[in-house]
């Protein structure tokens, strides 16, 4: 198999075997493309992470863009984003035809309206380890009460509210200098 | 012409979801806003299906959302949108990193947006829970379950496994 062969094989099989996404991916990327393939370095991974925590979009997606772009530029990078995110899409549109056949069915009812409790209950613990993460001097603390109260009481959309904290960012830097 | 629009608010959402694919949870639930496409209901159960099958959230979510909006089309094209900025945009960085990672304009920015991001993944949070819960047993229950949650560290498949078993034998 050529490498842009072996690439797709190893994305599509981190698309395939992980649930959850995000830090939940790390474990298969580490095998698969540190263990196995050789590909990146343990340090590598880190600083796409970390890179990929700050640039938009969906992180391991990002991680898959990086590798793929080390391995082989811009061909390499579209392969493997394309790789990490076909199973995704074959899945979901297989199991979405499904589900709305089922959702008139009263058990599906039932477990679905326990899964929207259990799903919150993963959000807000999602939201208790980054809010560790991300507030961690007095100005971010300032900037998430902030971004609060202008989401809850005047309903900004997402799109300006990270906007503006990036303009916050931008004068604090600024002013320190 | 839907796959339009579609492609265009997902392309905005993969653009400005800085943090990960919880950070498009807000954006989703503007869009149920915005258009008659999928409902905020249907949006929490599009969540758990997307946490509970393979690959990353975010792109389960797209395309999740593009075909209840359009089809398999719609599918394809959601996930085309979300991915295809982050594609460009690392890119780019992967070709600049050495000068970037060290920048401190460029740091600042980003640990401002990220107590910006928390305080999202707070209000979709939020209003998930005056969707779903409406009486003092869903109260108790989400309550229990949060701190299930907190202290037990399990993957998030079995906590979804086990809240639908809990729905169906509580008849939530």
């Amino acid at each position: 198999m050529n490498e842009l062969g072996k690439i797709f094989v190893s994305f599509f099989k981190i698309g395939l075997f992980t649930f959850g996404g995000g830090y939940a991916m790390m474990p298969l990327f580490r095998q698969e493309l540190i263990e196995k393939r050789k590909y990146i370095s343990e340090n590598e991974l880190i600083d796409y992470y970390s890179i990929g925590q700050c640039t938009p979009g969906v992180i391991a997606v990002n991680v898959a863009t990086f590798t793929g772009y080390k391995i082989k530029k811009v061909l390499g990078a579209a392969i493997a984003t394309l790789a990490i995110v076909l199973p995704s899409l074959l899945i979901i549109m297989a199991l979405a035809g499904l589900l709305n056949t089922l959702s008139d069915n009263q058990w599906v009812a039932h477990a679905f309206a326990g899964i929207r409790i259990g799903v919150i209950a993963l959000i807000l613990k999602e939201v208790v380890v980054l809010f560790k993460k991300a507030v961690e001097t007095k100005f971010q603390l300032i900037l998430f009460l902030l971004v609060l109260f202008l989401l809850f009481c005047i309903h900004l959309s997402a799109v300006s509210v990270v906007l503006l904290a990036a303009c916050a960012g931008f004068f604090k830097r600024l002013k320190d200098k | 012409m839907v796959y339009g629009v579609l492609f265009w608010e997902f392309f905005k959402i993969g653009l400005f979801a800085i943090g990960g694919g919880m950070v498009t949870i807000p954006f989703l639930f503007d869009l149920t806003k915005k258009y008659d496409w999928f409902s905020a209901e249907e949006l929490t159960n599009m969540i758990a299906v997307s946490q509970s099958t393979p690959g990353p959230v975010g792109v389960n979510m797209a395309t999740y959302a593009g075909f209840q909006t359009a089809g398999i089309g719609g599918g394809i094209i959601a996930t085309l949108g979300l991915v295809l900025p982050s594609v460009i945009i690392v890119i780019m960085v992967s070709k600049l990193l050495s000068h970037y990672k060290d920048n401190l304009w460029i740091k600042e920015i980003m640990s401002s947006i990220r107590p910006a991001v928390v305080a999202l993944i707070l209000l979709a949070g939020f209003e998930l829970l005056k969707l779903s819960v409406h009486d003092l047993f869903s109260i108790i229950f989400a309550v229990a379950f949060f701190l299930l949650v907190y202290f037990l560290k399990k993957s998030p498949i079995f906590y979804i496994i086990l809240s639908a078993v809990l729905g169906v034998l509580f008849k939530l």
